[in-house]
């Protein structure tokens, strides 16, 4: 039965898009704030590594979903610390540290994972999944979208909120000056340094999220090197948004499609290199470079620390 | 020549940063010495205190990397190592000083590994030796410098941030490499995804007395060649002028577009050969899933060594022995190999905070070029200068 | 309003900063009263800009303590400053180009989760009245006039209910009418019981706006004249202690001091001179017609340029920064393609030759930002010298560097144009500005320069070396020829033979220096419309 469009094929590409979307949307966000706030943090795919073992490790051992999403949390959070330290803090160069933290996050993990388990990989049960009334009934997408672990909804809301919390508060306001222009929003007695330190954190925790997510629902099991680029793919994924959240939740849901279509096309019955596939979300990047890649938007001071004063 | 008033921070002069320069007190070099050792010593205690804590004798575990890396023949295996990593090393020292952050090693180098372990089982049969490992090397060079085309020229024209193009291609790259291996480079006789597994005689020769592969001398050879086009050559000024500062390159006629696609040229394709040395002097084939990431080890390094492509081989040849010898060692007492990687994250970290004390105390220079440091700023863009006037310097504005 | 004497706002005691060789503030005292606008004179480099940064909290003092009130306070960060009434104008806009002016302004309301747009937009207006400006609360910073943003900074600054305004340099970027603006608005604010320290290095604004004078040199408070003293004073002898003042003995070394005025800002006296000096005018040697070219980021385009410099000749180009001065010298130079129009040198097109071909021909480009593109900060100064000659024999030979010939050559440069370094290996980065700019001098007007564009030649630096450099451009007259293009109106009127004025990207005038000069560019500058071609299209900022 190797008909493209059965039911089952389409529900499978829309539910494994989403559950593949979702630790790109968490991690893209997380983007979001800390390049609106001026540090670009390439070591978000370390970040979500350790987000990732963590995550895996108290579920497993904890036997909680939930819990295993706080430890992904808490993994991102300790790999950001670093790079709040020396980023943020001392003013060092944001690029190698943020390469550092991605290779200290993979090595690291690989190593603890090693330590533990030895070669074996233990799986996880599958993860709860909540419902939503009626809406779950559509055909096709319904049990696609609608019948998804909590969070998923929750990832879509935080997007959502986030759009509001970067309009309409103080604090939203701040982070674009520590972006766009930090002498000024020092000027106006607003520490860049706290403001940055704060957005780097979310930043962190939300990669962790994104990485515990990943291994935890969208696996059920922890390997080294798994989260296989996705951290630079938020970057991109953030860029091509111009930081906007809602864009950005639309294009990680549309390479979480592209990274699950390999399933799919073997539930159709298609049989098609997986290497290829998994290329797919890369090239589909590269072509979108290609033809919106003068449109990115990047906010002035990214990537620059701030030193009071610096002469 | 004495200073003037308001003059007064010429006082504070340091050397200057191009190869080749006659100034440089002995307590300066000793200094750098410091600075460009400590992040490694430091890295070492911590990944020592580290293997404490899983419960390995970090002892046991160093001088086991030594002998498996350094004594009696093991030296050999490390001299092989050190030949893609050399070559890897200055291929991102060129993009490096020329502001461009070149992190697409990873699919240059599987990409022309996977289409010389294609092509070379038919062509050292078919060609006279020496020819056969001629064309493998210019292919495997072609292939690397092919590879960062795109991103080269997303740069040159659109200013897109090469970190992300370098990085995405390397991923494509990566697959595109498998795809072959599994596909049209298969060898038919075996049911593991891999090419033709070259006989011992049809590889490169050793050198006499030793059984380390020629390439090694290739990359030496690549290093001095390098070295002395950065520092002697019209072209490695333009490089450092476009490095340190791309808008003064533009300013003094320098062809900025062209020289970005050259450096990224030459990076790719010194990494294109890497893949050659590793694959015709060691390996002989490419399995499916084979990525020695051997890039992601070797930037600390290239920063330590400031970008100096002799400067590095020390260091690339100290990271050959501990990648060899830590590959048994690490299998001798049960840990995942990446346990060495936490060791290269390690030293880039300590490196940057070595760096910054050392900054503070205004020592020496920096490990990066200035306009590295700026690589995603856009161009015209001002910035900030080394330069201060007594209490008046007007500060740039960005745009 | 008479001055009454009334108890110091802020008082500072004996500050003394340092920093790596140099003593920015050595032991300065000094107060501000509510009421008074307290002018703080000195060049650049007598560390006016440092002793701003202390009040501001930008800077922390080594030594020395600031009074509120009569109360020692310690100001440590810009927070502290705003907390205890001290608001600052900076001489860089501290405006977000990206944001409106009322998102500007609600920066730093924090306390608060959400913003408060309305209760903003109701203050705005009451600042709007007060200082007798009328401004869009929605427009991005960005679009608005140089001028406009000015106010919206000074209102920035007074938002938190500031007692102390401090404006540094605030004059700079301004056309004469924006001046007059900015002068009718501190008078209201005077007026209003807020005490303002006003800094400058132009000796005339701080005479003319000044209820009290304070100067200092090389980092020490030489004096202050006090309200009596100035009120008293007729304005040219004013002028001539604080010349007293702020040179001292080292005036001797500086010529005469009609020629020190001059640099002051004193046009008047120098026109005599610059018609004496007036020497025939030759062929043509730089020709533009028609020439468009786009603007980058925020710094717009030209389009519609007729020019003609000829030989013997040294023309200005007036306007206010950001009218698309930069975009008419990179096309001379050739680090900008054309849209439209041709350039011709010698008579011939050069529209095909790129910056080094240009460069070869004798046609220089002396660039505005020294240290953002002008300069490779490490590299040194004898490389510095020869980056617009990379390959070229007989520096480099058989495609490598003749390190000899090369620093052999830059200590003859150095020599010439005193440039003060302890040697040509010296990091060009670690230069002081002036010395910076000495460099770049000596690479644009040696190897057989002919036509040389000087994009404000003289910003930033002390007041030797800008007689200095107006003195070499000067002598472009003899045999070669010049393109000013400086946003300092004196120096223009000093230096040319006749300036044209750009103003949103277009020429919109040509006058002679001479009586009312001034005036009459400041009005084309605006865009006078009488004057201004109607509707020019290019974007522009003021």
């Amino acid at each position: 039965m190797s008909n493209l469009f059965h039911q089952d094929v389409l529900t499978a590409l829309i539910s494994g898009g989403v559950i593949a979307g979702i630790p790109l949307l968490l991690a893209a966000c997380g983007e979001a704030i800390s390049e609106r706030s001026g540090v670009l943090n390439l070591g978000i795919e370390g970040m979500m590594i350790l987000g990732a073992y963590t995550g895996f490790v108290v579920a497993y051992y904890l036997h909680s979903t939930w819990l295993g999403f706080l430890g992904g949390a808490g993994g991102g959070i300790l790999a950001c610390l670093v790079m709040i330290v020396l980023c943020v803090w001392l003013g060092l160069d944001q690029i190698v540290v943020g390469i550092a933290i991605t290779l200290a996050g993979e090595g690291i993990t690989s190593v603890l994972q090693g330590a533990q388990f030895g070669t074996t990989y233990p799986r996880l049960g599958a993860t709860p999944t909540t419902s939503i009334p009626l809406l779950h009934k559509i055909p096709v997408i319904g049990p696609g979208l609608f019948e998804q672990n909590l969070l998923v909804y929750l990832g879509i809301l935080f997007a959502l909120f986030l759009t509001w919390f970067f309009r309409a508060t103080n604090v939203g306001l701040n982070l674009r000056a520590a972006g766009e222009k930090p002498e000024a929003l020092d000027a106006a007695g607003v520490s860049v340094v706290a403001t940055r330190s704060w957005a780097v954190l979310s930043t962190g925790a939300l990669a962790g999220l994104g990485g515990g997510f990943l291994a935890i629902v969208g696996a059920g099991v922890f390997t080294p090197f798994m989260t296989q680029g996705q951290g630079y793919m938020a970057i991109v994924i953030c860029m091509l948004g111009r930081g906007k959240p809602i864009w950005v939740a639309l294009a990680s849901l549309l390479f979480g499609i592209s990274l699950s279509i390999t399933t799919a096309l073997q539930l159709a019955g298609i049989e098609i290199s997986t290497d290829l596939i998994n290329m797919l979300p890369f090239i589909a990047v590269m072509v979108a470079l290609v033809i919106f890649g003068r449109r990115s938007y990047l906010p002035p001071a990214l990537a620059l620390p701030y030193v009071r004063g610096a002469r | 020549m004495s200073t003037v008033p308001g003059n007064e921070l010429l006082t504070e002069v340091e050397v200057p940063n191009r190869a080749g320069d006659r100034s440089g007190a002995v307590g300066k070099a000793i200094d750098t010495v410091i600075r460009s050792l400590v992040p490694v010593l430091l890295a070492l205690v911590a990944g020592g205190v580290l293997l404490l804590i899983l419960g390995h004798n970090p002892f046991a575990f160093y001088s086991s990397v030594w002998e498996h890396g350094a004594q009696n023949k093991a030296w050999q295996e490390s001299a092989k190592r050190m030949a893609p990593l050399l070559l890897i090393a200055v291929g991102l020292i060129i993009a490096f000083r020329a502001n461009i952050w070149n992190l697409g090693y990873n699919g240059q180098f599987l990409l022309s590994a996977a289409i010389i372990s294609g092509l070379a089982p038919s062509l050292v049969n078919d060609l006279p030796l020496g020819l056969a490992f001629l064309i493998l090397f210019v292919v495997a060079g072609l292939v690397g410098a092919i590879w960062t085309i795109v991103p080269a020229l997303l740069k040159a024209f659109y200013d897109t941030n090469e970190i992300i193009t370098t990085l995405m291609m390397s991923f494509i790259g990566v697959g595109l490499a498998q795809i072959l291996i599994k596909g049209p480079f298969q060898d038919p006789s075996v049911n593991i995804a891999q090419t033709k597994v070259l006989e011992l005689d049809k590889m490169l020769p050793h050198i006499p007395g030793t059984k380390v592969h020629i390439g090694v001398l290739v990359a030496l050879a690549a290093a001095v060649v390098v070295y002395f086009a950065i520092s002697r050559t019209s072209f490695g000024l333009k490089v450092d002028v476009l490095g340190a500062n791309p808008r003064a390159a533009r300013h003094v006629g320098i062809q900025v577009k062209q020289l970005i696609i050259t450096s990224f040229f030459f990076s790719g394709l010194l990494i294109g050969l890497a893949a050659a040395a590793d694959i015709l002097g060691v390996w002989g084939y490419i399995r499916a899933n084979w990525n020695p990431a051997y890039g992601d080890t070797v930037i600390p390094f290239v920063f330590l060594a400031r970008l100096n492509p002799l400067v590095v081989i020390p260091f690339i040849a100290f990271f050959a022995v501990l990648s060899t010898g830590g590959t048994l060692a690490t299998q001798e007492v049960g840990l995942p190999t990446d346990f060495l990687l936490v060791l290269v994250a390690l030293i880039l970290l300590f490196m940057t905070v070595i760096e910054f004390l050392g900054r503070r105390r205004s020592l020496g220079q920096s490990y990066l070029t200035n306009g590295l440091r700026e690589a995603l700023r856009l161009p015209g863009r001002k910035k900030d200068g080394a330069a201060a006037e007594a209490g008046e310097t007007p500060k740039k504005v960005a745009r | 309003m008479s001055p009454a004497v009334t108890s110091a706002v802020v008082e500072v005691k004996g500050i003394t900063k340092a920093f790596p060789g140099v003593l920015a503030n050595d032991d300065i005292s000094f107060d501000v009263r509510p009421g008074e606008v307290h002018s703080l004179l000195g060049e650049n480099g007598a560390g006016k800009s440092t002793l701003m940064g202390i009040l501001s909290g930008i800077q922390t003092p080594d030594s020395g303590g600031i009074l509120v009130d009569g109360e020692p306070v310690r100001i440590d960060s810009p927070r502290k400053a705003l907390d205890i009434g001290i608001g600052t104008v900076y001489q860089h806009s501290t405006l977000i180009p990206a944001l409106t002016v009322l998102q500007n302004l609600m920066l730093g309301d924090s306390g608060k989760l959400l913003l408060d747009a309305a209760s903003a937009r109701a203050r705005l207006e009451e600042f709007g009245a007060l200082l007798g400006v009328d401004v869009d609360p929605e427009a991005r910073a960005a679009d608005l006039a140089l001028g406009r943003q000015q106010q919206v900074e000074i209102i920035k600054a007074l938002w938190r209910g500031s007692r102390l305004l401090i404006l540094d340099e605030p004059t700079s970027m301004l056309t004469p009418q924006a001046v007059d603006e900015l002068y009718t608005v501190l008078a209201r604010l005077k007026a209003d019981g807020l005490a303002t320290i006003f800094i400058t290095h132009k000796l005339h604004e701080a005479v003319s706006l000044g209820d009290r004078i304070s100067v200092l040199r090389r980092g020490r408070m030489v004096g202050t004249l006090d309200a009596a003293a100035v009120s008293s004073t007729p304005p040219d002898k004013l002028e001539e202690i604080v010349i007293e003042m702020m040179f001292g003995s080292a005036a001797a070394d500086l010529a005469d001091v009609g020629e020190l005025r001059v640099g002051l800002g004193e046009a008047e006296a120098v026109e005599a001179h610059a018609r004496a000096t007036k020497a025939a005018v030759g062929e043509p040697l730089l020709e533009l017609a028609g020439v468009a070219a786009p603007g980058e980021g925020t710094d717009p385009g030209v389009a519609d340029i007729d020019l003609v410099v000829h030989e013997g000749e040294v023309v200005g180009v007036a306007g206010v920064d950001g009218n698309g001065q930069r975009a008419l010298a990179e096309a001379i130079s050739g680090q900008r393609r054309l849209t439209a129009g041709e350039i011709r040198l010698f008579g011939a097109p050069v529209d095909r030759l790129n910056v080094l071909k240009r460069e070869k021909l004798g046609l220089r480009y002396l660039t505005d930002d020294r240290i953002g593109e002008g300069i490779v900060g490490s590299l040194s100064i004898s490389l510095n010298l020869f980056l617009k000659r990379i390959g070229q024999a007989p520096y480099w030979r058989y495609g490598s560097i003749r390190r000899g010939t090369i620093d052999a050559r830059a200590e003859e440069l150095c020599e010439q144009f005193d440039v003060r370094a302890p040697g040509v290996e010296t990091r060009a980065g670690t230069l002081s500005g002036g010395n910076m700019q000495k460099v770049l001098l000596a690479r644009e007007l040696s190897f057989g320069a002919k036509v040389v564009v000087f994009h404000k030649p003289t910003y930033g630096l002390d007041l030797k070396t800008t007689l200095g450099v107006r003195e070499m451009i000067r002598q472009m007259r003899d045999g070669k020829a010049a393109l000013v293009i400086s946003t300092d109106l004196d120096e223009l009127l000093e230096v040319s033979d006749r300036i044209v004025v750009l103003s949103r990207g277009r020429l919109v005038g040509e006058a002679e220096p001479g009586p009312g000069a001034a005036e009459r560019i400041g009005g084309m500058m605006i865009g006078d419309v009488s004057l201004s071609l109607a509707g020019a299209g290019a974007e522009g900022t003021e």
